[in-house]
């Protein structure tokens, strides 16, 4: 049992906030979220080719770092800190994650190109008729002439407007297919718009979308359980992203509370809000831990896997909710004004309380996992 | 980075699992089922004690020298894990886990040869006397006075929440020696033999509902009783720096195993009480969703505890966390009884005062509700000292404040 990290993935994380501290101030950012486009390609290429971290949990043999679930945390971690929109948990996270696990001769063929930034992905898997449950899925995709046509629509896809493929989910066969699409594909369909938290997300409609059978990921009908692994493997990398910035706002909590004065001395000297900062610490630090340990967990049987991902989606939801809406409150009222980063943190914590299941979706899951049957 | 146990950590586990099998017998459990606070009568403790002892495991934390197993700080975890996840007793702390710290840091030679032994053997048993009537929370405030007279202190005074003093042959006191002094310096760090004429003992039952003798807190009043000054710890005037460090391990529990103990009791439970509406109480949604915040919350200290004892071994930790361990560990405890008193619905309500009567071979008491129901209520009431004792969890809030205020606490 060992927690410490490893003098490289030590060097990953300070490589990172390096780069951010020098290229991603807030003001940098604030202005890049507002103008049209919403995100910064040359902030990717840098990642891709100043840092090559796009093959931080990457085999090596597919110029990867050999690296896997707890590099991905380190690098969200870091860029929950800088409040970073460029799609990481889309494009290496996810449609990596996708890629690895369904192996074969699209990932050796896809993962280089990921790696290299030349790919930007987006995972395309919810619609507007389910809430959280990736199984449920009306688009269909039908075998015909060797390919698959795609008809449905696909909601709420997270930086869809940014992405060169889409990794699609559809009913065939017997079950659930996964496909990667071209996003200039014809006959789809895309109406993009800004989320909350400053990101960019798209709506999709597919009509008679032909994809080449060489597209899909895993077998015919049975992605299932690929895409609930690497959506639990999402859920890890977003938990992590939150701790990043449930550190950063309780920082600045701190820092405010111990210069900004009332009745003549520090917020900090008084014991309610001392008290107050004291459970953020806590809720965060816990989070912290337990979302190291699913991120641990993520190779064990789907099981101790799914259940330790949605204790640690529950937790760190709670968590973000109580530490962003304590920061703000003791903040007053620079807390609820966007000049001050700390808003967004807590948009953005918003943000992924509401992403691949809600505390109340893991809630129940954790209980049916383990209140089966003694 | 990994969770996994090495070989050899698995061989400790599989060990310890083997030894509890054998070890925690029958009697003993049938006394645990029954306890109201963790705790087992005077004769269970001391019988499972001295198990631990002839093992080599009563005292997990102490060095090799004295009797200690010379154990990493995983394989404590291992320890606490599975002996709680077994169910077994607590030891009581007073003397293995507190007072022979400080004889082993501040003691004389003659000290440690005289006490050592018999406190990991339990040939003695300890009680701590620290609060008083007058201080609680402020222990610098304490009054029970010691005037020297010629080889002796001659102490007059009070203590209270005096755990099982009615079961120790010794107290470790703070007195006050020197009035003049600030709070703080004035204090010196004796030991008693509870023997001394003068030292007499006032039951407080608490509202778990002892049996007279089986209470867990008691009044202690001293009338001039005379405490050879060979029985002190270290120098007269520096008890409040040895009462300090003692601090450190009276706040060093694992709460995870406990915890998931308590789940553990509440599923059965859930199991065996019906719902309303008809069905069993384990698929009511309304307690499978209270079951999962609660549960979501033991997962989250048990992973901050796995971190922690990691990063004791890798000699990084962070002092500050005991403070969190005792906040959100024994609000868990607490929120877990409370729970688990809903789940019992109206079986919560029948009492059993005397609980340990069968397995002593006492007059059987009534008892109209099922196993899985007994002690439950009783052991809420004891709960409520969790947040209380060993620093009230408001002043546990204070030193975590001090802690994030501080430098090391800002680290982005």
């Amino acid at each position: 049992m060992d927690f410490d990290y490893s003098v490289e993935q030590n060097l990953l994380r300070d490589t990172l906030a390096s780069y951010l501290a020098d290229h991603y101030d807030f003001e940098t950012r604030r202005a890049a979220v507002a103008a049209p486009a919403g995100w910064r390609p040359k902030v990717w290429v840098d990642l891709a080719e100043r840092l090559n971290l796009l093959g931080a949990p990457f085999p090596e043999e597919l110029g990867g770092l050999g690296g896997g679930a707890v590099e991905n945390g380190i690098v969200m971690e870091e860029l929950g800190k800088a409040l970073v929109v460029e799609p990481y948990l889309g494009t290496v996270v996810i449609g990596g994650g996708l890629l690895k696990q369904a192996g074969g001769a699209l990932a050796a063929q896809w993962l280089p190109r990921v790696i290299a930034g030349d790919v930007v992905l987006a995972f395309a898997g919810a619609e507007r008729q389910v809430r959280y449950d990736l199984g449920q899925v009306a688009t269909t995709a039908t075998l015909r002439d060797g390919g698959y046509v795609l008809d449905g629509r696909k909601a709420g896809v997270t930086g869809g407007p940014w992405a060169s493929h889409l990794l699609v989910t559809a009913r065939s066969g017997a079950g659930l297919s996964l496909l990667l699409v071209d996003a200039q594909a014809q006959g789809l369909t895309r109406s993009d718009y800004p989320t909350i938290d400053g990101g960019r997300a798209s709506d999709l409609v597919f009509e008679q979308v032909l994809v080449p059978a060489d597209r899909l990921l895993g077998a015919e009908g049975g992605a299932l359980p690929l895409v609930e692994r690497v959506a639990d493997e999402a859920v890890c990398a977003l938990c992590a992203e939150a701790v990043g910035a449930m550190r950063r706002m309780l920082a600045e909590t701190v820092i405010y509370a111990s210069q900004r004065k009332q009745f003549g001395a520090p917020l900090a000297s008084f014991q309610v809000l001392q008290h107050r900062m004291a459970d953020m610490y806590t809720a965060l630090e816990q989070s912290a831990a337990l979302t190291l340990v699913a991120t641990m967990k993520l190779d064990r049987p789907a099981a101790e896997r799914a259940l330790a991902a949605s204790a640690a989606k529950a937790q760190v939801d709670k968590a973000a909710k109580f530490v962003g809406e304590s920061a703000v409150q003791i903040h007053g009222g620079m807390g609820i004004t966007e000049e001050l980063s700390l808003g967004h943190y807590f948009r953005r914590c918003t943000a992924i309380a509401a992403q691949f299941g809600n505390a109340d979706f893991h809630l129940r899951r954790y209980a049916d996992l383990s209140l089966a049957a003694a | 980075m990994n969770l996994d146990y090495t070989p050899d950590e698995l061989a400790f586990r599989d060990e310890v699992r083997a030894w509890i099998k054998q070890a925690y017998d029958a009697e003993l459990k049938q006394l645990m089922s029954q306890s109201k606070n963790g705790y087992l009568d005077k004769a269970g403790q001391v019988k499972w004690q001295k198990k631990l002892a002839a093992k080599g495991w009563a005292a997990p934390g102490w060095p090799v020298q004295y009797g200690g197993p010379d154990w990493t700080p995983t394989q404590r975890y291992i320890f606490q894990s599975e002996t709680a996840a077994a169910g077994c007793p607590i030891v009581s702390p007073m003397g293995i886990a507190m007072v022979a710290y400080v004889i082993m840091e501040y003691g004389s030679e003659v000290q440690k040869q005289r006490f050592l032994p018999k406190i990991l053997n339990t040939d003695e048993c300890w009680c701590q006397g620290y609060s008083e009537p007058g201080s609680g929370s402020d222990l610098a405030s304490l009054q029970m006075s010691a005037v020297r007279d010629g080889d002796h202190y001659v102490l007059n005074g009070s203590k209270i929440w005096t755990t099982h003093a009615q079961w120790a042959d010794w107290i470790f006191c703070l007195v006050r020696t020197n009035r003049e002094a600030k709070a703080q310096s004035g204090i010196t760090f004796l030991l008693a033999d509870m023997r001394t004429p003068g030292i007499s003992i006032r039951p407080l039952p608490s509202l778990d509902g002892p049996i007279d003798g089986e209470q867990e807190v008691n009044q202690l009043f001293f009338e001039n009783v005379r405490v050879p000054v060979e029985n002190r710890i270290g120098e007269e005037g520096l008890g409040w720096t040895y009462a300090k460090y003692l601090l450190q391990f009276e706040r060093g529990t694992a709460y995870g195993s406990l915890l998931r103990y308590l789940l553990a009791k509440i599923r059965r439970i859930a199991r065996e009480q019906p719902a309303n509406g008809g069905g069993l109480l384990i698929d009511d949604p309304d307690f499978r969703r209270r079951y999962a915040e609660l549960a979501v919350r033991v997962e989250a200290v048990d992973a901050a505890e796995l971190r922690f004892f990691s990063s004791v071994e890798s000699g990084t930790a962070i002092g500050a966390m005991s403070s969190m361990f005792k906040l959100v560990g024994t609000e868990l405890q607490q929120a877990l009884s409370e729970f688990a008193v809903e789940a019992l619905g109206p079986d919560a309500l029948p009492f059993v005062q005397d609980s340990f009567a069968e397995v002593r071979g006492r007059a059987p008491p009534v008892r109209p509700v099922p196993d899985h129901a007994a002690a439950v209520t009783p052991l809420y009431f004891n709960y409520r000292k969790t947040s209380i004792y060993a620093g009230t969890n408001e002043i546990q809030r204070n030193l975590l404040a001090r802690h994030v205020l501080s430098a090391a606490g800002v680290r982005g």
